[in-house]
């Protein structure tokens, strides 16, 4: 019988930077990211795809990093919040959360921002409900969700005007 | 007394924006030279006794570096016991880091892999092999306090850990002469405080200079310290325990961990740095638990309406070992002390037993036994209105303590400063119209929409003072210490023994000292978090910070603006009296005009001190500190209303409207005590109808995911109203009460009162949490 393959090499581009790496096939990715590249924004809370606290952005969608191992990730183009955060592009959220308070102990708020950030992308103008709904796969045990939801819901009415 | 601003205004906290950038700094975060992984073998038996541990290929697997059992780290770390002197008749078991002879209860550590990544640990954990004989299961109290019950411990002689009983008054007289008597059996299921980021540390012992750094998820760096430094027998001035940003705690990380001090000794063992954080299985198996009580109780009227007699008894356990270092007790003995104190009652009885069982420990989580007597106490109100024929909320109206009942010793034993139950009330029914209320009530049941407002008054035991651990023999500060320095520059570095997981306290400290010695926000920096650099405080814990921490830091406040105004006084050739700071600037008092930026001042005080005359107070660096006196609690008091659907073909409830008024004297910041509150309601939520630990009858948790524990998620939480009343405690200069556990305390007993409230047609009456929709459908008579 063969040796099961034990690592693998990817390459991927991460927050624009090309990657090249060497990574044990049961990796996830949200572990590569942590462990190899050292992003610690992306954070862990379950490892079973129920908290959201992993979410980051590959190809242009939200995916949880727990549920994807590094080697699916291979020639993908992958965003964390470090990325998004140096970009600017979520900075009326970051800046709306911050005004809002609408973190406490921030575990789950790179995920949010994220999260919310999509929402956004898809629906200029969503109701508290919709935000409500569309958050609902990411846990926050501090916050009680309102001030979350203010807070996105404040930079859709920027938008919203805007456009 | 009026403080000038920032305090009191809803200012963002400057923690934030690391957060939101993605640079926060928790503590898998960190990465250490040469750090070693930390997994465990658990074991998988609600009780067994460990025969055989064979690591021997094991111990070969790669990446490997060391294999502990309890034998191997009886050495290294001491045992310890989770008694508390104030309650001396309690009994406590020997703990040890890892289980020695006997597992009691399903996860507890009893084999370490330390290992070059966790990956190569848990592979190593599956490879070790343990002869396990299993030993009868003891799952519930009632059982355990049975005469055929073996005890989980010989060395206890029984599975009784705690008795007590409070008496006042005649009670069975008062219950024989009363009009009505409601009666009522309660059942608190298990949940726990599911901090998003898990438990974790990394533990840094260097055994050149016999030092120990603890880089961990806490909420108590200087009670850690101490037991780190008892535990492993290395002088305290030598350890150091840091939290990095804390992602949630809610009580369960302020308490000593056996797998943790596994950590802790197997860095001093290898003299390595050492990493472990929990999973979110083991945190499920692992963390301290809270709830699990059975209370029966009874409330005696007289025919008008007023509460004559109130009789309870509860029934919990502490799991298998009482949690250190503070003890289990205290849930079960704030239930005994706290139901019916919102009320005028003569007759009070209330007795509490605490048992050992073969369940993971079980203890403090935010707002311990609170909403337990809450709950209780409020639906007895409930139910006493309904036989009686009046309205619920006549009935609280008539029986509230009124402010010439002002000060009092409650029956249990707590003394009221000044509570605002009226004023709450009145607060809340300004915001809701209950008739209006009542009447679309009417009018949606006809429609089959089945609506219910719950009312629940309590009163909170916030900032707790010395004398509780003090008098119990902890080592738990209950006061505070506020370092101030002003730098050279002129801003001023600000160092707190409180610590902050994202309530805010760091920016209400900031306030409180740019309030008082009258500089901008910015010119101040908080830092807190760490036993090495911080002066010695207490942590965060039972609503503290504000009341404790902000009155340090008040007085540390005003010295060092004294001495700025003494320095100042020198230069200007001004008496200090006549000089004021405002806005980072020393001006006339009285004038308003601008002499010198603060800069210049500690400039002389620097670098020129010889142009000060001997016996100016011209410190620069100065302490204040805070210890209250002759008091346990600082009780503040609060209202929750709750408003909502419940569907009697699913079981399913829906929030119409949720308010809460509270009452915690003096706000520091607004905006971060309504953030306080609404989390905590939601958190209260989460206990009232949806998390629930489920065993199956031989004792085994059936729920260890976060896909079958059920949490509140976005979708079907209610937004939340908050109103306050302000009514500052006379006991401190600041005035100001806690809030971290105002949100949690009310939530199920509104909740329970609503959903009651909802089904009152159907003959309806459930009492056992959470309110689940099959119970509800089973209550119901549908399923
Ligand atoms: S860690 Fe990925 S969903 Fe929880
Ligand atoms: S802010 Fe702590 S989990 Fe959301």
């Amino acid at each position: 019988m063969n040796e099961p393959v034990k690592n693998m090499r990817i390459i991927l581009r991460v927050n624009g930077e090309a990657v090249e790496a060497e990574v044990p096939v049961r990796r996830n990715l949200v572990d590569f990211l942590r462990g190899d590249l050292g992003l610690t924004g992306s954070h862990v809370g379950c490892e079973h795809g129920v908290c959201g606290a992993c979410t980051v952005v590959v190809d242009g969608a939200i995916m949880r990093g727990c549920l994807l191992l590094a080697v699916q990730a291979d020639r993908c183009d992958i965003e964390t919040i470090e990325g998004a955060d140096e970009s600017g592009r979520i900075a009326a959220l970051q800046a709306a959360f911050h005004r809002r308070n609408a973190l406490q102990c921030g575990f789950c708020t790179p995920a949010m921002l994220l999260t919310a950030a999509a929402l956004l992308a898809q629906n200029g103008n969503p109701t508290r409900d919709e935000i409500r709904e569309c958050l609902s796969g990411n846990f926050c045990r501090c916050t009680g969700y309102q001030a979350i939801v203010d807070a996105v819901a404040e930079v859709a009415e920027v938008v919203e005007a805007k456009a | 007394m009026k403080f000038q601003a920032p305090i009191g205004l809803s200012l963002p906290r400057d923690r934030a924006k690391r957060l939101l950038a993605g640079r926060g700094q928790f503590v898998d975060d960190i990465q250490l030279p040469r750090m070693l992984h930390l997994a465990f073998v658990r074991s998988p038996y609600p009780h067994a006794r460990i025969a055989v541990i064979d690591a021997v290929e094991a111990a070969a697997m790669p990446g490997v570096v060391r294999i502990m059992t309890g034998a191997d780290l009886a050495g290294v770390v001491s045992s310890w016991r989770g008694t508390h002197g104030l309650f001396p008749d309690m009994k406590a078991p020997e703990q040890t880091a890892l289980a020695t002879d006997t597992a009691r209860w399903q996860g507890e550590a009893v084999v370490a892999v330390a290992a070059r990544s966790r990956a190569e640990a848990e592979d190593a954990t599956e490879q070790v092999i343990v002869d396990w004989e299993e030993l009868p299961v003891l799952g519930d109290a009632q059982t355990a306090l049975g005469d055929a019950a073996p005890s989980i411990h010989a060395e206890l002689g029984g599975n009784l850990a705690f008795f007590a009983e409070i008496e006042q008054g005649d009670v069975e007289t008062a219950f024989g002469d009363a009009h009505v008597v409601v009666e009522r059996r309660f059942r608190f299921n298990r949940h726990t405080g599911v901090s998003l980021e898990p438990r974790g540390l990394i533990a840094d012992y260097d055994p050149a200079s016999h030092r120990l750094t603890v880089h961990q998820s806490h909420q108590t760096p200087h009670q850690q310290q101490d037991l780190y430094a008892r535990l492993l027998n290395i002088p305290e001035q030598n350890v150091r325990v840091i939290c990095p940003d804390v992602g949630g705690a809610f009580g369960l990380k302020h308490h000593l961990y056996a797998d943790e001090m596994t950590a802790i000794a197997a860095s001093k063992l290898l003299g390595r740095p050492v990493k472990y954080i929990a999973d979110r299985l083991e945190s499920f198996l692992g963390d301290i638990h809270c709830r699990d009580h059975t209370v029966t109780a009874r409330m005696a009227f007289s025919a008008e309406g007023d509460i004559l007699a109130i009789d309870i008894d509860d029934l919990f356990h502490a799991g298998a070992y009482s949690q250190y270092p503070r003890s289990s007790v205290a849930e079960g003995n704030q239930i005994i002390r706290l139901c019916g104190i919102p009320y005028r009652h003569e007759h009070y009885r209330a007795k509490v037993r605490m048992a050992y069982l073969n369940k993971s420990p079980l203890g403090h989580i935010r707002s311990v036994g609170h909403p337990i007597a809450c709950a209780v106490t409020e639906h007895l109100v409930d139910l006493g209105a309904k036989r009686l024929g009046l309205d619920p909320i006549a009935v609280r109206r008539r029986a509230y303590l009124r402010d010439e009942d002002c000060p009092i010793v409650s029956p249990g034993g707590i003394a009221l400063e000044r509570p605002s139950f009226h004023g709450c009330l009145d607060r809340a029914l300004e915001r809701i119209d209950i008739d209006a209320f009542r009447a679309e009530q009417a009018r949606l049941r006809e429609r089959g929409v089945h609506r219910g407002i719950g009312f629940a008054t309590f009163v909170d035991l916030t900032a707790i003072g010395p004398e509780y651990y003090g008098e119990g023999g902890q080592h738990i500060s209950a006061q505070e210490t506020c370092l101030l320095r002003l730098e050279a520059s002129g801003g001023i570095r600000c160092y707190t023994g409180a610590t902050d997981q994202g309530q805010g306290i760091d920016t209400g400290i900031q306030q409180v000292v740019a309030g008082i010695v009258g500089v901008p926000m910015d010119d101040v920096k908080v830092n807190s978090g760490d036993s090495e650099l911080c002066p010695v405080g207490g942590g965060s814990w039972g609503s503290r910070g504000a009341a404790l921490a902000g009155e340090a830091a008040l007085r540390a406040g005003r010295k060092l603006r004294l001495n700025i105004l003494n320095i100042a006084g020198v230069l200007l050739q001004k008496s200090a009296n006549s000089l004021d700071i405002r806005g980072g600037s020393v001006v006339d008092a009285v004038s308003g005009a601008t002499h010198m930026a603060l800069s210049e001042v500690a400039e002389v005080g620097h670098f020129k001190p010889y142009t000060i005359p001997d016996g100016v107070a011209a410190d620069l660096t100065v302490i204040g500190r805070y210890a209250s006196r002759n008091r346990m609690f600082l009780p503040a008091n609060g209202l929750h209303v709750a408003i909502l659907d419940v569907d009697t073909d699913t079981g399913l409830v829906e929030f119409r409207r949720y308010l809460v008024v509270h009452d915690c004297g003096r706000i520091l910041n607004p905006m971060l005590v309504d953030e306080q509150v609404r989390g905590g309601v939601v958190q209260g939520i989460g206990g009232a109808l949806y998390e629930e630990f489920i065993y199956d009858d031989d004792g085994y948790l059936r729920n260890g995911t976060l896909a079958d524990y059920l949490v509140p998620m976005a979708a079907e939480m209610p937004d939340i109203e908050v109103e306050h009343l302000q009514t500052p405690t006379t006991t401190s200069e600041l005035g100001a009460k806690g809030v971290g556990e105002a949100g949690t305390t009310g939530a199920m007993g509104a909740v329970l009162n609503a959903v009651n409230d909802a089904l009152s047609p159907f003959e309806f009456n459930l009492s056992e949490f959470p309110l689940t929709p099959p119970r509800i459908l089973r209550t119901l008579g549908k399923i």
